[in-house]
């Protein structure tokens, strides 16, 4: 691993970043729009339902973890995305770098992206809603360090989609956390899901993250143990999609879908 | 021998795309790719970059086995040019030269940003966005890119396809004098018959993935009665 060339992967996003103040804008504008309507389901729930009449916030800390996850998946694979959109995906697969390289630049940049859309975000809700997800005190490091594997794992998952199928499989990459927000129980207990899904749900991290996160807020204690498995279940997440990139990219040399990327 | 490709094959889903093609490039030659679209000039020049895995044969840079070796230690003396990629456009001209000559690990950069920006007259754009540069801005742009690693292969694909005929020339008059310069093995596709005349010591002619004829322009206008190569290259295109 060259740290320069994995710098030089990652300074082309931050310069991507910082060239345009469109782009960060966008990139706190979700976050805070999410932040609103979340607040005021929130305070509607905490009015009407039993279950968070002692936790105000519960909600509005699950939808600012959430959209953590969101961000980190999406910010991985936007920059691939603006790859294949600037046709330069070829330049970069010429030029003498490792897909390893490739991976942690990736990895390592989408944590600015995100971080970008969440602090504004998570701020906010502070003076607008009193609801602090700093509240969740040490444990809130790990829930977040779980979120971010998995949100990239997702990422190489959708990447290597984009690798596989083209461009076309963009339209994935926009819905991918979509498909698994119900399974991941962010907003309700697993209880909620029939039997045959909360066994699904239990391989994903998420619902041992939102659980643990509930947990903390509701009850005051910590499971360390969820949240070590929470942890374990990302990095499985994590291997296999590091396995499927590298899959598609063999398979892309292959199928030769290399050198028309973008086109 | 720098290049040697041998036996070089590529099948697509069963249709063949190259068939068993072999040819040598000495050190510092420049070779001319041609043929009609569709012959397996960008799939051949693709399997030399690394991006497609060949179904047979070998492809050897430098005595070093592209499939076998490691990918990176190759590529590092490699560089590409062609019309049909480009750099991020929102990133500026300087911005660009200087990820990619980090990619490359070029020592001195800002020097070399300089040197390419003098030669190429690129100064008074280089903190201008790449996607605002004309058609023919971009393309000497592209080309300081494939130059930022000063690379002993330089692979060109139709570099001045779309350019009015000024800077056209200009593209071909710089590579000649870069080539004076420096030690550089070119590899160049291109449907521009004076620009391969003008650029080429020898020439390969492909079709439906088959090498058909092969030598220095001269020796191929010659051997088919042809007064240039455009004639030579439409009868055997034709043929």
């Amino acid at each position: 691993m060259n740290f320069l060339k994995i710098y030089a992967l990652g300074l082309r996003h931050i310069y991507l970043i910082s060239n345009s103040l469109p782009r960060i804008i966008d990139l706190i504008y979700w976050p805070t729009v999410q932040i609103f309507l979340w607040g005021f389901i929130s305070k509607f729930f905490t009015v009407g339902s039993t279950y968070y009449t002692d936790a105000v916030g519960i909600i509005l800390t699950a939808a600012i973890l959430y959209d953590f996850l969101f961000r980190a998946s999406i910010s991985y694979n936007i920059m691939f995305l603006e790859e294949i959109w600037s046709r330069n995906f070829t330049n970069l697969f010429i030029a003498p770098i490792k897909i390893s390289e490739i991976i942690t630049a990736l990895t390592i940049t989408a944590i600015l992206r995100t971080l970008i859309g969440l602090l504004p975000a998570a701020a906010l809700a502070i003076p607008l809603f009193g609801v602090s997800i700093f509240k969740l005190g040490v444990p809130l490091v790990f829930l977040l360090l779980a979120l971010y594997i998995f949100g990239v794992s997702l990422g190489l998952l959708v990447t290597s989609g984009l690798i596989r199928f083209g461009p076309s499989f963009e339209n994935i990459a926009w819905a991918s956390l979509f498909f698994l927000a119900p399974l991941g129980c962010i907003y309700y207990p697993i209880e909620i899901l029939p039997e045959v899904l909360q066994v699904v749900a239990k391989a994903l991290p998420l619902v041992h993250i939102f659980e643990e996160m509930r947990n903390i807020l509701i009850n005051n204690t910590i499971d360390w143990f969820q949240i070590i498995k929470s942890i374990s279940i990302a990095i499985i997440y994590f291997i296999l999609g590091v396995i499927v990139f590298y899959m598609s990219y063999f398979g892309a040399r292959i199928r030769g879908t290399l050198i028309n990327m973008g086109e | 021998m720098f290049i040697q490709v041998k036996n070089l094959t590529k099948t697509f889903n069963n249709n063949p795309a190259v068939s068993d093609i072999s040819f040598d490039i000495k050190k510092n030659q420049t070779v001319g790719l041609l043929g009609p679209n569709g012959c397996g000039k960008t799939t051949s020049i693709g399997m030399m970059l690394g991006l497609i895995k060949p179904s047979g044969g070998e492809i050897i840079i430098d005595n070093k086995n592209l499939n076998k070796e490691k990918r990176d230690g190759i590529l590092s003396k490699i560089n590409f040019a062609s019309p049909y990629i480009e750099l991020p456009k929102k990133l500026t001209v300087k911005q660009n030269l200087e990820i990619y000559g980090r990619l490359y690990s070029v020592k001195n950069l800002s020097e070399r940003i300089n040197e390419l920006s003098n030669e190429l007259d690129l100064k008074q754009f280089l903190k201008k966005k790449t996607g605002e540069l004309s058609s023919g801005q971009k393309n000497r742009v592209s080309l300081a890119k494939s130059l930022i690693n000063k690379p002993e292969i330089l692979f060109l694909d139709e570099p001045t396809a779309s350019l009015d005929p000024d800077v056209g020339d200009y593209i071909r008059g710089y590579i000649q004098s870069y080539k004076l310069k420096n030690q550089v093995t070119i590899l160049l596709a291109s449907h521009n018959m004076n620009e391969v005349e003008r650029l080429c010591d020898n020439i390969i002619m492909m079709k439906k993935g088959k090498i058909i004829d092969r030598g220095t322009c001269a020796q191929i206008i010659k051997k088919h009665g042809r007064s240039n190569l455009e004639e030579t290259f439409l009868k055997l295109a034709r043929g």
